[in-house]
């Protein structure tokens, strides 16, 4: 203690508040004038901005398009409507504050602070209280309205989660399967024409879709989950293994497009590389070696869908996805 | 008196005779703050809230939060015909049919991400000064909590629309969800009342986007600035500035003024931009269709560092007993962000922990004079700096010529490297800067004059500095180290031996300081010159 009370003397002093200098607003009256008038001129300002904007909002037609470096072509109303605002706003703001900084009183007020401990009196005092409050109430007392109290408080806890659960159907296997079956003709995305090979030539790329009967609607979960990337090379250019090559048909190879990792669509291929890029978080897969991931965060390689031509010479899938298509979860494999 | 005073009275008077609210007016409107530029931030949070509440409420009178499938039949001609859901197309009709829609949207995007850049710098300014330090660790926690609710409230604002774009962002939410372990399909087919993305979605996120959410938002700003009122605000150091008292200017009349104009100033720059500088144009990204994707898509800022985690993760996935646990997924997009928010939570505690003082303090500290805390905050950003780059990695490749491999692994590489040197420089740093005061206290200012010495030797005239600065340069406090005993008094290890030890050699670490300058000190070498 008496180490750092004589380091507490030995510090340098402190000089106290610096002495108020006065603005020339304070002293000069021509001054102060001036910043009345400019103070003055900047709300003018913000008045004009506001009668832009009515005049923008009421004459200005929408349909007018007027060229502005930079901005290129833009929409006269709209930039109107935006200009007038925001120079009637800012110039409140401007105004506001030259008034506050000229003017208005610029001498530092100093006030004391007060500590927010209570009093040691009034502390025991809360906990008096508190003690006596629960004593009154006979808690400690009668175990069994406690007991009984906080089974009922506890079970009724349920009640929200009870109630939350028809949010949502349980996912059961919705999320292994679906709608490719063996046979199903892999149709265009958009048009939903069935493709046969030779409209494929080497190089191309095509969205598809499983054909559905007649009336039966895709919806948006459908296409999350069934879209199929088509892709056309030189069968020489596979690196596949028997099983895997059978899965092609004449050098086309069909993946699905939702990615393994996020799930987003992996939209991006390189013809001169055979990589599948997915745009989200760069993983990117191996076209010839079957969508082996050789980058990025994806864990598992695109899921392959084997296909083959049916007796009028349409692209078919052979058989369902073999494993769920999409972003991992928990039950993915069970 | 004139009757304009005549009728003010009356007025007040019929007010206060119902609530008795004269004497709490009439000390509330002299309360006085203390003024620095860097106390705007957290108006500018404030403020650019407020603007989001009004521009928000004016887009919800047009915006159809449906996903009920329309074919869209409005004045925009590209998208003519197309089927999209009702969301798409009634924010297309308030960017192309709504006198001012378009206006109103943007100012609402760009004050979204004001709001959060807002929150980050009030939160670094309040970190590296020691503002939440006791009595405000309440308020700490409180505005932690409102950045992670401002991520989660900006993100489900940009994915309303229903466009291409913040489809692919709902995705991608739905697949962090998915890889909690054993419960996520489910947590996922509750969210979206099914499979994915199902008609709910939209729905749900829009009531908790303008109803639940800002009423959140409201109660904590509410509590925030109640706590700022009650326990004065902090102050920096300087002459005639104590621990115990507040300098600076009433809110009568000169804050009203002040705060009062910024709040118009703040919505005049977003007005502005609003009108000259386009944000999130939907109507280029088409209606959402999972089997698509736009090239180079990108979160907002506050959620790319997080997307930047996510792409620099490594391919890492684990299959137990018959069960997928997606490392790739739960380590950046839950793990990592836990840890970081979590301890940003508790750091007051620790340094409360690390220093032993538990005292109140009222007066800033110059981030310099905590060299130990600066360089954990220096550290934190180049995390977070480092995942930014890389949520942007795509498009810092395709413009500096890069690849995205080069991208990935600079990131990957310097995640783990540059935070521990960011911590090691600024804590350098700071000390140097600390030798820099009390050299200049010490020596003073060096003029730039040259004397020739009778000896013929040269020497530069220096000039002592005003005591306000000398003051202002060494009036922190410099606490010593904790020293917690590791023997009892005969002589036996404690316990609690090893935990006072590491305590002991973490408290010195954050204790090293350059000592300052004494008055003795600069007394002795004064008889020198």
């Amino acid at each position: 203690m008496s180490d750092s009370e004589s380091r507490e003397v030995d510090l340098i002093k402190d000089p106290g508040l610096p002495a108020h200098v006065h603005r020339r607003t304070d002293t000069d009256p021509v001054a102060a004038k001036r910043a009345e008038r400019q103070v003055a001129i900047l709300f003018s300002l913000s008045a004009l901005g506001t009668l832009l904007l009515i005049y923008s909002f009421i004459f200005v037609s929408d349909e007018t398009f007027i060229f502005i470096p930079v901005m290129g072509s833009t929409n006269a109303q709209q930039l109107g409507i935006g200009l007038g605002m925001a120079i009637a706003l800012f110039c409140i703001g401007a105004g506001a504050i030259h008034w506050a900084k000229t003017l208005m009183p610029d001498e530092e007020i100093v006030v004391q602070r007060h500590e927010f401990r209570s009093d040691d009196e009034d502390r025991a005092d809360f906990v008096k209280t508190v003690k006596e409050g629960a004593e009154n109430a006979g808690l400690g007392r009668r175990p069994l309205i406690k007991r009984t109290l906080g089974a009922a408080l506890g079970l009724s806890g349920l009640t929200p989660l009870l109630l939350l659960r028809d949010l949502g159907p349980l996912p059961g296997d919705d999320l292994k399967k679906t709608n490719w079956k063996a046979g199903t003709r892999l149709v265009t995305d958009p048009g939903d024409r069935p493709i046969r090979p030779e409209d494929l030539e080497i190089g191309a790329v095509a969205q598809t879709q499983p054909e559905f009967p007649e009336g039966k609607v895709r919806h948006l979960e459908d296409i999350a989950k069934d879209a199929v990337l088509l892709i056309r090379m030189r069968p020489e250019e596979f690196n596949l293994d028997s099983e895997r090559l059978s899965w092609t048909y004449e050098g086309i190879i069909a993946f699905s497009k939702i990615c393994s990792h996020m799930g987003c669509a992996v939209a991006l291929y390189e013809q001169t590389t055979k990589h599948l890029l997915c745009p989200c978080h760069q993983s990117t897969f191996d076209v010839t070696r079957a969508a082996k991931v050789i980058f990025g965060p994806a864990a598992r390689a695109l899921p392959q869908l084997a296909i083959t031509v049916d007796a009028e010479g349409y692209l078919v899938a052979q058989a369902p996805f073999t494993e769920p298509v999409g972003p991992s979860f928990w039950g993915r494999l069970s | 008196m004139t009757a304009r005073e005549r009728v003010a009275g009356n007025v007040a008077g019929y007010v206060d005779d119902r609530t008795g609210g004269a004497k709490w007016m009439k000390k509330n409107l002299q309360k006085v703050f203390p003024d620095h530029w860097s106390f705007l931030l957290g108006e500018i949070c404030l403020y650019s809230f407020v603007i989001l509440l009004l521009s928000g409420t004016f887009l919800t009178f047009w915006f159809d939060p449906s996903m009920r499938e329309v074919v869209y039949d409005g004045v925009y001609e590209p998208l003519q015909g197309v089927k999209m859901s009702a969301a798409y197309a009634s924010a297309l009709e308030i960017s192309f049919e709504v006198r001012g829609g378009l206006l109103m949207r943007q100012i609402h995007h760009w004050a979204a991400l004001i709001f959060m850049v807002g929150i980050v710098v009030h939160l670094m300014r309040v970190f590296f000064t020691g503002a939440f330090r006791k009595p405000r660790e309440f308020n700490w926690i409180i505005g932690i909590g409102l950045l992670t609710l401002g991520i989660v409230e900006g993100f489900l604002g940009y994915s309303l629309p229903d466009d291409l774009l913040s489809g692919t962002g709902i995705r991608i939410a739905e697949a962090i969800i998915q890889a909690i372990p054993v419960v996520g399909s489910y947590l996922s087919y509750f969210a979206f009342g099914g499979a994915f993305p199902g008609l709910a979605f939209i729905p749900r996120i829009y009531i908790v986007h303008v109803l639940i959410l800002p009423a959140i938002f409201l109660a904590l700003i509410t509590v925030h600035l109640m706590l700022v009122w009650y326990q004065k605000h902090t102050q920096f150091p300087g002459p005639g500035r104590t621990e115990k008292n507040v300098v600076g200017y009433p809110l009568m009349p000169v804050y009203m003024a002040k705060a009062g104009g910024f709040f118009f100033i703040v919505f005049g720059v977003t007005a502005f931009l609003g009108a000259v500088a386009s944000i999130n144009p939907i109507w280029l990204y088409g209606p959402y269709n999972p089997g698509q994707v736009s090239a180079g898509s990108q979160p907002d800022w506050y959620m790319g560092w997080l997307d930047g985690l996510v792409r620099m993760a490594p391919p890492l996935e684990t299959y137990l007993f018959g069960y997928t646990i997606s490392w790739n997924i739960l380590i950046p997009g839950l793990i990592l962000p836990g840890i970081m928010f979590t301890g940003m939570a508790l750091y007051p505690f620790i340094e409360s922990w690390i220093t032993g003082d538990k005292r109140e303090h009222h007066l800033l500290d110059r981030p310099r004079n905590a060299p130990n805390r600066t360089a954990i905050g220096a550290m934190a950003l180049t995390f977070t700096l480092v995942s930014l780059i890389n949520g942007g990695n795509d498009i810092i490749a395709t413009t500096f010529d890069l690849t995205i491999n080069q991208m990935m692994w600079f990131s990957r590489i310097a995640i783990i490297v540059l935070p521990p040197i960011a911590f090691i420089v600024t804590k350098r740093l700071c000390l140097s800067l600390q030798r820099a005061d009390r050299e200049l206290v010490l020596h003073g200012r060096e003029t730039g004059r040259l004397v020739r010495m009778p000896s013929g030797e040269f020497v530069e005239v220096h000039e002592p500095i005003s005591p306000e600065k000398a003051w202002l340069l060494t009036s922190h406090e410099q606490l010593a180290p904790l020293e917690l005993p590791e023997h009892d008094g005969a002589g036996v290890r404690r316990p609690a031996a090893i935990r006072n030890k590491i305590r002991n050699r973490i408290s010195r670490a954050h204790a090293v300081a350059v000592p300052k300058a004494t008055e003795s000190e600069r007394r002795e070498l004064e008889g020198h010159h």
